[in-house]
């Protein structure tokens, strides 16, 4: 895998296409990891040149945000934009959509303005300009159901690109009965990732899975590694591992591709 | 002696506008207890998003039923009052249908609203059946009992008997049955009281006619206490809902400078503020009463319709938690009025009652429970924002009074230490490049 830092793209005097936003998920995370990765395959079958900031690299204080601690956000953004700017980065490719909508519209008027993309975004482009071709069949007359992150849809309204990018596996696309605006969440923003739920009569995450469940999918397709994460959950949660896997575009369109 | 009805119309008119201005004044008062925002931009965009919104009624008919009955009603209720206008033209002078001079369009016009009449109490009844029939779940989650409860029921009680008051006059006016112009729906009334004598119809056409006046000016009246009062609120608070993506929460300005001074090396911290600063109050972070909301928020919980859309796409109201968007909306309304009350009582004065919203009407519960998922603002017709009160609440919980969950104080306290939420080194940031 060639991965490289924005320390060795400025040693080298260069500057890369675009700058891959791991997010702190994608690089502890052992489940998301695997997102990463395969984000990264394709990245490199489409000889994009990339960099990472790695150690450089800090939470965007997103999550700290929705939590309320307002402090901790912008220290973490002030430092992050520091950083970004010392490198002068330009384009921001990422496959968390709650990194996405911080980078792009929270760190602009704290001195951090950079062109952002969402993972999906980004392949589309790739698929559309040429670069990324996908052909393999490999997920030909499977059904797979696509549930939006509220951060990449409601959010910011994007709910096209995970579409478009998903009719390149050849698979069946079966939309849930609340999709794109009226989608449910995942149980997983606004910090709830890291707490327990309130008391109530079911968690989110299973809901929302009843929601999968009932287009009757081989797969469910997400495009956040928190969403990932709930609704892997929320699958077991309904003893149907077995069937059902939960996978991110990013990996589908690297499967299919055999990468 | 032939002037007493118009006297009595002319008082009459005078004191219920009167009333309504006094409350729409309490009303404005309140409001700008907020905090200041800055809503002067893209006024062209703003007045665009008002008028497909709030006067093209776009994000009703998402859902199709509702949108529908509630087209009809608002469509219905702006153009019978044109013929309001008649009636008070005709209260004040004492003319009789003042407005009938203008020949076969009379006819027309008078058509038009006396099948709006009838559709207008077709989809009331229809709606009333939808709440305490069918009993839809929106209407009935926990924070919709007593006042809201009855509040939905009244207006959809007045509408029927306004509407079914102006068909009676219509049905009952012999000369305008005669012209036989325009009385599409009342002549089909008019037989229910054949037989009547000429001296009887007048009675009940004028009492109809009086009733149906003055329920309209009660009405008016009506709105500055009850949920109603959206049909003038949806105007503004559509042109000031926010214009961002909705992912897009503020930054606090105070915050970043206290950060940016924390940052800098060279900043002094003891380095006295700059002239013309040093009077001013340290800032408070977030909100713990309405106060320290903006003044679009507070109009927004004055705007809530409490149709509780919001709450029926809430994932965390949808698996039972306490928190429900529509309440928090209703809870920053009840405690603003408590205020405006507060101040009424003390001479125009605030007194420190030992309440705020924070704690006696919303829970840190209902708080903790939202995912920042924007499903109430997405859903919301009239532009409201539950979550970004949500937000200001947590913000207050965080920086204030450290009160978060036990373990989002852990979450932040790894990002503190490691750029990271969980407890794993910065420098190993980049390991899964060799896993
Ligand atoms: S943002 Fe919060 S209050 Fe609004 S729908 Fe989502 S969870 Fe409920
Ligand atoms: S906030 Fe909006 S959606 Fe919710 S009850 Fe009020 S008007 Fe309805």
């Amino acid at each position: 895998m060639t991965i490289k830092t924005m320390e060795q793209f400025m040693a080298e005097g260069k500057q890369p296409e675009v700058l891959f936003w791991v997010g702190s998920a994608g690089s502890y995370d052992d489940r998301a990891k695997k997102i990463t990765k395969a984000f990264v395959k394709i990245l490199n079958k489409a000889n994009v040149d990339f960099a990472v900031l790695g150690a450089e690299e800090s939470s965007t204080g997103d999550v700290a945000k929705r939590a309320g601690n307002e402090f901790l956000f912008q220290m973490q953004a002030l430092m992050n934009i520091e950083v970004l700017n010392a490198y002068e980065v330009k384009k921001i490719v990422t496959c968390d959509p709650h990194s996405y909508n911080c980078l792009k519209n929270e760190y602009p008027s704290l001195g951090g303005k950079y062109e952002v993309y969402h993972h999906t975004q980004f392949i589309q482009d790739l698929i559309a300009s040429g670069r990324l071709k996908v052909e393999g069949n490999l997920y030909k007359g499977k059904r797979i159901t696509f549930h939006d992150p509220c951060y990449l849809g409601r959010a910011n309204s994007v709910y096209d690109a995970p579409r478009e990018v998903l009719k390149n596996t050849n698979a069946t696309i079966i939309e849930m009965k609340r999709n794109k605006r009226t989608a449910l969440c995942c149980g997983a923003g606004g910090a709830q990732m890291f707490k327990e739920p309130e008391k109530g009569d079911k968690d989110v995450n299973v809901l929302r899975t009843e929601d999968a469940l009932e287009t009757k999918p081989n797969i469910i397709a997400t495009g956040c590694p928190y969403c990932n994460t709930m609704m892997t959950d929320g699958v077991k949660a309904k003893e149907k591992e077995a069937e059902i896997s939960v996978l991110d575009i990013a990996e589908l369109i690297a499967n299919s591709e055999s990468l | 002696m032939q002037y007493i009805p118009n006297i009595i119309f002319a008082i009459l008119l005078i004191l219920a506008i009167g009333y309504f201005a006094k409350n729409v004044k309490k009303l404005i008062r309140n409001i700008k207890l907020g905090r200041d925002v800055d809503v002067n931009d893209h006024k062209s965009e703003r007045f665009k998003n008002m008028m497909m919104i709030a006067f093209g009624q776009s994000k009703m008919v998402r859902r199709p039923i509702s949108g529908i009955l509630h087209a009809i009603v608002y469509v219905g209720f702006i153009v019978i009052n044109i013929e309001v206008l008649e009636i008070i033209v005709d209260g004040l002078l004492g003319t009789h249908r003042a407005f009938s001079g203008i020949g076969s369009i009379y006819g027309v016009l008078i058509g038009i609203f006396e099948v709006l009449a009838l559709l207008v109490f077709i989809s009331v009844t229809v709606f009333w059946v939808r709440r305490n029939i069918l009993k839809l779940a929106r209407f009935w989650k926990s924070e919709m009992t007593s006042w809201p409860k009855n509040d939905g029921n009244f207006i959809l009680y007045f509408e029927m008997v306004l509407m079914t008051l102006f068909l009676v006059m219509n049905a009952t006016d012999i000369p305008f049955q005669n012209m036989n112009n325009g009385n599409v729906i009342s002549q089909f009334i008019a037989p229910w009281f054949s037989g009547m004598s000429e001296g009887t119809l007048h009675i009940i056409e004028r009492g109809a006619w009086w009733v149906h006046i003055v329920g309209i000016l009660i009405f008016l009246n009506y709105l500055y206490f009850s949920k109603h009062l959206h049909i003038i609120l949806a105007f503004p608070n559509t042109y000031y809902g926010s214009l961002k993506p909705k992912g897009q929460f503020n930054n606090l300005e105070s915050v970043t400078n206290e950060v940016k001074l924390m940052m800098d090396p060279n900043a002094d911290p003891f380095a006295a503020a700059p002239e013309g600063e040093e009077m001013e109050e340290p800032s408070k972070f977030g909100a713990s009463d309405v106060q320290d909301l903006s003044w679009v928020q507070l109009l927004s919980a004055y705007t809530c319709t409490e149709c509780g859309r919001c709450t029926s796409a809430c994932p965390a109201n949808l698996t039972g938690k306490k928190l429900s968007p529509r309440k928090i909306m209703m809870d920053t309304r009840d405690r603003l009025e408590e205020v405006g009350k507060n101040i009424d009582a003390n001479s125009g004065e605030f007194k420190d009652d030992g309440k705020q919203l924070l704690g006696d009407y919303i829970t840190n519960e209902e708080l903790w429970a939202c995912t920042t998922c924007n499903a109430c603002v997405e859903e919301c017709p009239v532009s409201i924002n539950p979550l970004s009160i949500i937000l200001e609440m947590r913000r207050y919980l965080v920086m204030e009074q450290s009160a978060a969950p036990v373990e989002l104080n852990n979450m932040m306290t790894n990002i503190e230490n490691n750029g990271a939420p969980w407890p794993y080194n910065q420098m190993d940031r980049l390991n899964w490049k060799d896993e």
